[in-house]
C-alpha cells in the first residue's frame, strides 16, 4: 500500500508507526499501574497514606486523586501528572516518588552494569566455546555452569555467599555500599559510588566501595553470564550450521577466522538485541539482591516501600523499570535496524 | 607437472547414525583425474559431494572417512596435517557451493569476502593492492562495474551475479583444481549458460582441473569431457562425455531414457525402476 | 506393492498403533539423555513427596518446640529447627505441596489463557491480532518481578494472589507462540479443507492450530515452572506469598536469613529445596527441547 510513496516519506512513516507502538505499549503500563492502584484496592486513598493518617490528610489526597471524578477523567488526569513528572508523594518519605526514584536509581544502574558487563565479558566466550565443542566436555562443563546459574534463587545465593565469602572468609565486606565509616565522605556528582570517589580522588573510599560491591556485582554478573552464555550458544549453534561457514573454511581461513569473524559477526545481530534487553532483567533481580546486601538502590527502596505499605512508592517504582523496559526495548531494535545490513536496505526500496 | 592431479582410490565416508551404528554414504569410489573436466552425476544421496567433500577436507568431524589412496598432486591427503590440508583449500584448491543467497555471508559485502580470500593467500599484501586484485577477479568473471559491486551486500545481487562472484573469490588464488557442486542448480535457466561459459573460459584458460558435480545428466554431458555416474555410494559407470549414448549400466541408461528430447516419440517418459543388484559392488 | 489409497482395515486401530510406536521411540531417545532422567527424576520426587507429605515429614510442620530452637540437624532434626523449634525437614516436605500448587495454579491458568489469545489473533488475523499483540507487547514489556509486587501489595499478600500476580506476566510467550503457529497454519490446506467442510473458527482453533503448538508449548511449559518457583519464592522472601505459619520455602529462607550467620542451616537448606526442584524442571525442559524442537532434530 505505501510501497508507491517517495523514500523519505516511507521511512517517516515506518518510524511513526513504530514510536506509536512504544507510546502505545507505555500507555498500556501507565494503565495497569493505574488500574492496580486505583480500581483494585478497595479504598485507594488508604492505600496511598496508611490506615494511622490524618482525616485532613485523607481528604487532601482524595481530592489530589480526583476520586470524586469519573475514572477515564481519573485516568487522563494521571497519564498528564506522568507527563510532568508527578508520580505522586511517598507518604513514607514525604518526598515526591520521582526524586526519591531518581536518587537511588545510580546504585542501582552501578551494579546492574557492572553485572552486565561481567556477563558478557564471559558469557558470550562460553557460549562460543559452549557452541564449537558441540557435545564435547567443554559444552557441558559450561552448560552446567550455566544451568545451576538459572537454577538457583538469586537472593539465597547472595546469602550464602555473604555467610561464606564475608563471614567466614572475610575476603570481602558485608552489607552496604560503604563502611559506615566512610558514608556521606564523597560528594555526590553522577549518583555512581566507584565514579564519584574517583573524582574526588578518595582512593581509600574506592577500594573500599569496590570490596563491598564485589560480591552483590559477581552475583548479578554469574546470572547474566548463565543467560547470556545460553543465548550465544543458541545463536552460534545456528550460525555454525550455515553455508557461508563452509565457504569460509573452503577459502583456507583459520578455524578462528571462521568462528570469531563469520560465525560471531553474524550471531552479534541478534544476540546483541538479546543482551540490551536481558539488561531490564538484571535491574529486575537487582530488586533481591539489594534486600540482602542492602545496597541503597532502587530494590531497596521498593521493598521498605512495600513494607511501609507506600502504594505510590511502589507503583512508581514499578512504571520507572518498565520505562526502562521499553526503552531497552526500543534500544534493541535500533541496534539490529543498524547492525543487519539486510534491514538497512529494506529500508532503502 | 608428473601424475595425475588427483588420485582417489577406494574412498569410503560413514556417518554415524541414531542407534550407533553407521551409514555408509560413499563405499569404495576411485577415479582419477587431470587436467580435465570430469562430471560426476548422480542422485541425492548418491555421495557425489561427499566425495568433492572428502577431498578438500571439510566433511564434519562425526563423518569417517578411510581411502587406500586419497592424493592430490602427489600429496597424501591422509597422512597431511589439518594445517596442510588448510592451506591447500582455497590455495590449491577451490569448491563452487550451489546458491549463492546460502553460501556466501550476508553481512560482509561483496569486496570484504574476495579481499579476505586473496590475503589468505600473502598475509603481507596491502589493502590498496588486495583490493585492486579482488576488482580485478570481479572482471575476470565478466562483472561489469566491478567497483560498484564490491561494495555491495550478498541480498543485493542477483543469482548469477552471486555465483560469479564465488566464483570469483574461489579462483582468485589461481588454485589448480576447481569442484563446482551443483553451481548452476539454483539459478535460472537463462542464467546457467553464461555462468558455465565464464567457468569454462576460466578452467581452459588457466589449465585447471575440474569436478563439475551435478545431478542434470545432460548438463554434464555437454560440458565435461569426462562422466561418472554414482548411485548409493558407489561409481556404477565411467564413460566419455561423447559416449554417453552408448551407456553400458542400466541406470545411466535408465536416466538417458528419462531425459525427454524435442523430436522423440509422445509415448510416456519411462520412469526407472530400480534393481537391488546396483547396490552391490560391481565385479 | 499397495497403492496409498486402498484403505486400512481399522484405521482407529492403526493410529493407535502408530502413536504408541511414536510414543515408544520418543521415550527410548528421551532415556539415553541422561541429564533429563535426573530431571524427571527430580520431578517425580517432587509430586511423590508433595503427594505423601503428612506420611514422609518426620514432625508437624506447625508445632513449635521451644526446647529445640534453633537446634542444629541431628537424628531427631535431620534438617535442624528454625526459630520456633519446628522441624525443618517436616516443614519443607510440606512447603512442597504449596510449591507444586503455585506452579500449577500459574501454569493451569497462564497457558490456555496465552494459547486462546494468541491462537485467535493469528486466525483472525486484521484488527484482532493487532490489538490483541500490542496488549500482549505491553504486558511482556513489564518487569515481572515488580508487576507481582505491586498487584500483590494492592491486593494483600497470600499464594492465591501471589498465583494470579505471576500469572499476569506469564501468559504472554503462549500468546505468541500460538499466534505464530496460528499464521502459518491458518491458510494451509488443510485447514482449508477443514473449513470447506463446514469447521466453525472455534473448532479450527481448538482442533487444529493448538495442537500444532503443543511440542513448543510443552517445553516452554517446563521451562516456565523452573521460573515460576524461584518467582513464588522471591515473593514469599520478600513476605507476600503463602503467610506464616505456612511453610513456604522463600518465607523460610526469609525468616533464617537472620541467623544466617550461626545457625546457617534455617536459611540455607530451604534454598537448597529450591534450587533442586528449579533444576530439576530446567534438565526435563533442556531435555525435552531437544527431543522436540524440530528445528534442533535437522540438525546432526
Amino acid at each position: 500500500m505505501t510501497d508507491n510513496l517517495p523514500r523519505p516519506l516511507r521511512l517517516l512513516l515506518g518510524f511513526a508507526s513504530w514510536l506509536l507502538t512504544v507510546a502505545i505499549t507505555l500507555v498500556g503500563l501507565a494503565s495497569l499501574t493505574f488500574f492496580i492502584g486505583r480500581v483494585l484496592p478497595i479504598d485507594p486513598v488508604l492505600a496511598i497514606v496508611g490506615e494511622k493518617a490524618l482525616p485532613e490528610v485523607y481528604d487532601r489526597v482524595y481530592l489530589e486523586l480526583g476520586l470524586d471524578k469519573p475514572i477515564w477523567q481519573q485516568f487522563i488526569e494521571y497519564l498528564g501528572k506522568l507527563l510532568r513528572g508527578d508520580f505522586g508523594i511517598s507518604y513514607s518519605t514525604n518526598r515526591p516518588v520521582l526524586t526519591d526514584l531518581l536518587s537511588f536509581f545510580p546504585a542501582t544502574l552501578e551494579l546492574a552494569t557492572i553485572g552486565l558487563v561481567i556477563g558478557v565479558a564471559l558469557g558470550v566466550p562460553m557460549g562460543v566455546a559452549s557452541a564449537y565443542w558441540h557435545e564435547k566436555w567443554p559444552d557441558h562443563l559450561i552448560r552446567v555452569i550455566g544451568l545451576i546459574g538459572y537454577s538457583v534463587p538469586i537472593f539465597w545465593l547472595g546469602l550464602v555467599g555473604l555467610f561464606v565469602f564475608y563471614y567466614k572468609l572475610g575476603w570481602v565486606s558485608g552489607p552496604g555500599q560503604v563502611d559506615v565509616f566512610f558514608t556521606g565522605i564523597v560528594p555526590r556528582i553522577t549518583g555512581f559510588i566507584l565514579v564519584d570517589a574517583a573524582i574526588a580522588g578518595e582512593w581509600e573510599v574506592f577500594w573500599n566501595a569496590v570490596s563491598h560491591m564485589i560480591l552483590p556485582a559477581v552475583l548479578i554478573g554469574y546470572f547474566s553470564l548463565a543467560y547470556i552464555s545460553r543465548m550465544t550458544r543458541s545463536v552460534m549453534l545456528d550460525q555454525l550450521s550455515r553455508e557461508y561457514v563452509l565457504t569460509a573454511r573452503l577459502k583456507g581461513a583459520s578455524e578462528f577466522t571462521v568462528v570469531v569473524r563469520h560465525a560471531l559477526g553474524n550471531a552479534a545481530i541478534p544476540l546483541v538485541t538479546v543482551i540490551a534487553l536481558s539488561y531490564g532483567g538484571l535491574l529486575e533481580g537487582s530488586v533481591l539482591v539489594e534486600t540482602i546486601f542492602a545496597w541503597p538502590g532502587i530494590g531497596n527502596y521498593l521493598y521498605s516501600s512495600l513494607f511501609a505499605a507506600d502504594m505510590n512508592a511502589v507503583l512508581g517504582g514499578t512504571l520507572l523499570v518498565g520505562i526502562v523496559f521499553v526503552l531497552l526495548n526500543m534500544l534493541s531494535d535500533v541496534l539490529y535496524a543498524a547492525l543487519d545490513p539486510r534491514s538497512r536496505s529494506l529500508a532503502n526500496k | 607437472m608428473t601424475g595425475p592431479l588427483v588420485e582417489i582410490e577406494n574412498l569410503r565416508v560413514a556417518f554415524r547414525n541414531d542407534d550407533g551404528g553407521w551409514n555408509d554414504a560413499v563405499r569404495g569410489v576411485s577415479f582419477s583425474l587431470g587436467r580435465e573436466k570430469l562430471g560426476i552425476v548422480g542422485e541425492s544421496g548418491s555421495g557425489k559431494s561427499l566425495t568433492g567433500r572428502s577431498l578438500l577436507g571439510v566433511l564434519p568431524d562425526y563423518a569417517r572417512i578411510s581411502a587406500d589412496r586419497l592424493r592430490f598432486d602427489g600429496i597424501d591427503l591422509t597422512t597431511a596435517s589439518p594445517k596442510l590440508r588448510r592451506s591447500l583449500r582455497g590455495g590449491r584448491m577451490g569448491m563452487i557451493l550451489q546458491d549463492p543467497k546460502y553460501s556466501l555471508n550476508p553481512v560482509m559485502n561483496v569486496g570484504k569476502q574476495i579481499v579476505e580470500a586473496i590475503r589468505i593467500g600473502d598475509r603481507k599484501l596491502s589493502g590498496a593492492e588486495a583490493r585492486r586484485q579482488a576488482v580485478a577477479s570481479l572482471e575476470a568473471v565478466q562483472i561489469r562495474d566491478p567497483e560498484r559491486v564490491m561494495g555491495l551486500y550478498p541480498h543485493e545481487l542477483s543469482g548469477g551475479m552471486g555465483q560469479r562472484v564465488m566464483i570469483a573469490m574461489m579462483v582468485v588464488r589461481e588454485p589448480d583444481l576447481l569442484i563446482a557442486d551443483e553451481p548452476t542448480s539454483a539459478l535460472d535457466v537463462t542464467v546457467r549458460t553464461q555462468v558455465l561459459s565464464i567457468m569454462d573460459e576460466l578452467v581452459t584458460r588457466r589449465g585447471m582441473g575440474l569436478i563439475f558435480i551435478s545431478h542434470d545428466l545432460n548438463l554434464v554431458s555437454k560440458f565435461c569431457d569426462r562422466v561418472i555416474v554414482m548411485y548409493a555410494g558407489r561409481i556404477v559407470e565411467t564413460l566419455d562425455a561423447k559416449n554417453l549414448h552408448a551407456a553400458q549400466h542400466p541406470y545411466t541408461r535408465g536416466l538417458l531414457a528419462c531425459l525427454p528430447s524435442i523430436d522423440g516419440s509422445l509415448e510416456p517418459l519411462p520412469t526407472l525402476t530400480r534393481d537391488a543388484t546396483w547396490l552391490e559392488a560391481a565385479p | 506393492m499397495t497403492l496409498l489409497t486402498e484403505p486400512t482395515a481399522d484405521p482407529k486401530a492403526a493410529i493407535r498403533a502408530a502413536r504408541w510406536k511414536e510414543f515408544r521411540s520418543f521415550a527410548r531417545r528421551f532415556f539415553r539423555n541422561p541429564l533429563g532422567v535426573v530431571g524427571l527424576f527430580i520431578v517425580l520426587v517432587l509430586i511423590f513427596v508433595a503427594a505423601f507429605a503428612p506420611w514422609i515429614a518426620t514432625h508437624d510442620p506447625y508445632l513449635p518446640t521451644l526446647t529445640a530452637r534453633l537446634a542444629a540437624p541431628s537424628a531427631e532434626w535431620w534438617f535442624g529447627a528454625d526459630e520456633l523449634g519446628r522441624d525443618i525437614y517436616s516443614r519443607l516436605v510440606h512447603g512442597s505441596r504449596l510449591t507444586l500448587l503455585i506452579v500449577a495454579l500459574v501454569i493451569v491458568t497462564s497457558a490456555p489463557l496465552g494459547l486462546i489469545i494468541g491462537a485467535v489473533a493469528g486466525t483472525r488475523g486484521g484488527w484482532i491480532d493487532a490489538v490483541f499483540m500490542r496488549i500482549t507487547d505491553v504486558f511482556l514489556a513489564i518487569p515481572k518481578l515488580l508487576l507481582a509486587l505491586a498487584f500483590v501489595a494492592a491486593l494483600g499478600p497470600g499464594i492465591v494472589n501471589a498465583a494470579l500476580a505471576i500469572t499476569l506476566t506469564a501468559w504472554p510467550p503462549y500468546a505468541r507462540l500460538a499466534r505464530a503457529e496460528a499464521m502459518v497454519v491458518r491458510n494451509s490446506d488443510y485447514v482449508n479443507a477443514v473449513r470447506l467442510a463446514g469447521a466453525s473458527e472455534f473448532r479450527i482453533i481448538v482442533f487444529h492450530v493448538i495442537p500444532m503448538c503443543l511440542s513448543s508449548v510443552i517445553v516452554r511449559m517446563t521451562f516456565d515452572m523452573a521460573g515460576i518457583i524461584l518467582t513464588a519464592a522471591g515473593l514469599g522472601f520478600i513476605g507476600l506469598g503463602a503467610q506464616p505459619p505456612l511453610p513456604e520455602w522463600g518465607a523460610m529462607i526469609s525468616t533464617g536469613r537472620k541467623f544466617i550467620f550461626d545457625q546457617w542451616w534455617v536459611a540455607t537448606v530451604p534454598g537448597i529445596a529450591i534450587f533442586t526442584v528449579s533444576l530439576g524442571f530446567n534438565l526435563l525442559g533442556d531435555a525435552l527441547r531437544d527431543l522436540l524442537d524440530p528445528h534442533l532434530r535437522q540438525r546432526k
